[in-house]
């Protein structure tokens, strides 16, 4: 009905630049690439289920796609399915499948070049190499994909969101599991990204370089095989996320490198391997996060300076904050952590004695880490004990003075 | 050979000790539960009576408890029975009455709090353990006619187990840490039944620590249920080994 008013209109206007909308469904004569090729600036058009072998699409006019019943369009492991080069295109409710692999063009699932205010939604990505690659493209808008790859070999696989040199773009409320990096950013700024759910990346759930001034809320990297790993950045904000299950040898919560003047606020790490990793960092605020059941909690390299921790929860690790060298130009106050034995005397909630969270032993493991099988031994116990009682190897600075008596009621 | 074991068994049972034994493991156990919400937290306290209050006890109450009986023993050996079945009975009638007193000691609290599977490995482990020393208090009972150096002989026992083999360890890694360790360190530690005990337990509770920082070696040994069957079956061979010694040396040791 619709498409009868439109084209009724568009009889009675000849020349007018209203937008028509072109229909593809296995009724219609037209062909996918047909329609493409047919529509103008600001026309839309629609494809009504059926499966579409069309090899490589390519968009170079403002217009929209509207997927109806989930139209498949499939790149038989060859080709790169559906290209963008220009501003102003929706894409919607498609489901790619199998783009071909190729390391030197980077195929993906759908290439966005120079394609501005884009907006990318409700789409599926099946074993596609890339899922959705965005370069040059400012203002782009992606939202409720779904993207999933499922090869092991981590050569056969691409990234699933990636952007390189946007800004002012939205990543919102994807699902991404068993890409190489769930979410790839290189020189993209301004950018918020927000309720994504990475997990079961080979490589790492998120994984940015050069970009700043990003805000992350309440997304969810779980159980990806190097965990998160930021690089080269200032003024990240990162706030309500979940870290958890990043289990193995390298494998991070969140790796931070060389990044200063950010904020990580309110986060759970849960279950990592190492919860935060600090090379390089400086000027970060950590505040009410939760810290519960890593191996370690915080490892805090000294080439980091002026961090501070406050109010954030330490539960159950097996060692809170480890550390590589004597120099502390960090601060942690006010911070719950179990393994505090100090007493309150004056009632006030907050421990009498300073709690120094940089165990003997931890120091121990980072130099030899296959000691770490004498851990929770007798030996290693009354070790701890000689050196809480007389610090000689283990930083003296590195301690909270007021350590808090009960933990913070946190998310 | 079972009816000397129920004797020895059921006079276990009746003594004071053994008694005592349970009620302190029971009180305990129920003690932790109460002071501490948190199960992680008890379990880490359990951890801690398994691996020192457990050794100590079975080995100086076995060494004793054989020297006490020693002229139960003679008496047996004046009947036609061959000596291995008077030993093996005594050391069995033993484990078990200590076994037992652990389990229920530790177990019946644990039951009643609420247990996960890492609590009925705690109690498997600490069951365990309480073999292999007995075991070794019989060799050092074996070892020697008078009590008092028997005595000494499973105190040296626990505090090298316990305490000195692990610094040992450690001063080893220290000395050589610039090789690769991974497999020396397993094998280092599986000469030791509390270290064993004490790795089945970690694989329970600090599982993404042992993850991290190891190589593909130990990320396998760990990884998957490898892990917990090697170190339970090295302890069986620590139950076995000191007794069969001492076996042998009853057999031929004029009494």
């Amino acid at each position: 009905m619709y498409f009868r008013t439109l084209l009724f209109l568009l009889i009675i206007f000849p020349g007018c630049t209203y937008a028509r909308v072109l229909e593809v469904s296995p009724a219609s004569r037209l062909s996918l690439a047909g329609a493409i090729g047919l529509a103008k600036n600001g026309d839309t058009v629609v494809v009504i289920g059926g499966r579409h072998r069309s090899g490589n699409l390519l968009i170079q006019k403002s217009m929209t796609l509207l997927g109806k019943n989930k139209p498949v369009l499939d790149g038989e492991g060859k080709y790169e399915i559906l290209t963008i080069q220009a501003a102003r295109v929706k894409v919607s409710g498609f489901r790619f499948e199998r783009s071909g692999r190729s390391n030197i063009d980077d195929y993906a699932g759908l290439k966005a070049q120079g394609a501005d205010f884009l907006e990318v939604s409700h789409n599926e990505f099946s074993e596609t190499f890339f899922g959705i690659h965005v370069s040059k493209s400012n203002f782009v808008h992606i939202h409720h994909n779904q993207l999933k790859a499922s090869s092991l070999l981590e050569y056969e696989l691409g990234n699933g969101i990636h952007l390189w040199k946007c800004h002012s773009a939205r990543i919102h409320r994807n699902r991404i599991e068993g890409h190489r990096d769930g979410i790839y950013f290189e020189f993209v700024t301004k950018t918020s990204i927000q309720s994504n759910y990475s997990y079961k990346n080979k490589r790492y759930g998120l994984h940015f370089m050069f970009s700043n001034d990003n805000s992350y809320r309440n997304n969810t990297f779980r159980n990806n095989g190097a965990g998160v790993a930021v690089m080269y950045t200032a003024r990240v904000h990162m706030e309500g996320n979940t870290f958890d299950q990043n289990w193995g040898a390298s494998s991070y919560g969140l790796l931070l490198k060389d990044i200063r003047d950010s904020e990580v606020l309110n986060n759970r790490f849960t279950g990592n391997t190492s919860g935060v990793y600090m090379e390089g960092t400086s000027r970060t605020r950590f505040e009410r996060n939760t810290f519960k059941n890593n191996g370690w909690a915080v490892q805090l390299q000294a080439s980091c300076d002026g961090n501070s921790f406050h109010r954030n929860n330490f539960i159950g690790n097996t060692f809170d904050i480890a550390t590589n060298g004597s120099l502390v130009l960090n601060t942690t106050d006010h911070n719950y952590w179990d393994k505090y034995q100090g007493y309150d005397l004056n009632r006030d909630g907050t421990g009498d004695i300073p709690f120094y969270p940089v165990s003997l032993f931890s120091m121990i493991v980072e130099r030899i880490p296959p000691a770490m099988l004498l851990w929770r031994s007798f030996m290693v116990f009354l070790l701890n004990r000689a050196e809480s009682v007389l610090p000689a190897i283990t930083p003296e600075d590195l301690k909270d003075h007021s350590p808090s008596m009960k933990p913070y009621d946190l998310r | 050979m079972l009816k000397i074991i129920r004797y020895i068994l059921l006079d276990l049972l009746r003594s004071r000790f053994t008694l005592f034994y349970t009620l302190l493991l029971f009180l305990s156990t129920v003690g932790l539960y109460q002071i501490d919400g948190d199960p992680g937290k008890v379990m880490l306290s359990l951890l801690n009576i398994l691996l020192m209050v457990v050794p100590l006890v079975s080995i100086v109450f076995s060494t004793i408890h054989f020297h006490n009986s020693y002229e139960f023993i003679e008496l047996m050996l004046s009947q036609p029975v061959p000596r291995s079945r008077v030993l093996f009975a005594e050391f069995f009638a033993t484990a078990l009455s200590l076994g037992l007193a652990f389990m229920v000691g530790i177990g019946v609290p644990m039951l009643l709090f609420g247990a996960g599977g890492g609590s009925l490995i705690l109690v498997g482990t600490g069951f365990l353990l309480t073999i292999v020393f007995v075991s070794l208090a019989f060799l050092a009972s074996v070892l020697t006619r008078d009590k008092a150096r028997a005595i000494g002989i499973a105190l040296l026992f626990w505090f090298y187990f316990s305490l000195i083999y692990d610094a040992f360890v450690l001063w080893l890694l220290y000395s050589f840490s610039d090789y690769p360790l991974d497999q020396p360190t397993l094998i280092l530690v599986s000469l030791n039944p509390i270290d064993l005990a004490r790795i089945v337990m970690m694989l329970q509770m600090d599982i993404s620590a042992l993850m991290g920082y190891t190589g593909a070696f130990f990320r396998n040994f760990f990884g998957s249920y490898q892990g917990i069957l090697f170190s339970l079956s090295a302890l069986l061979i620590w139950a076995v080994w000191p007794i069969a010694v001492a076996n042998r040396i009853f057999n031929k040791k004029d009494l």
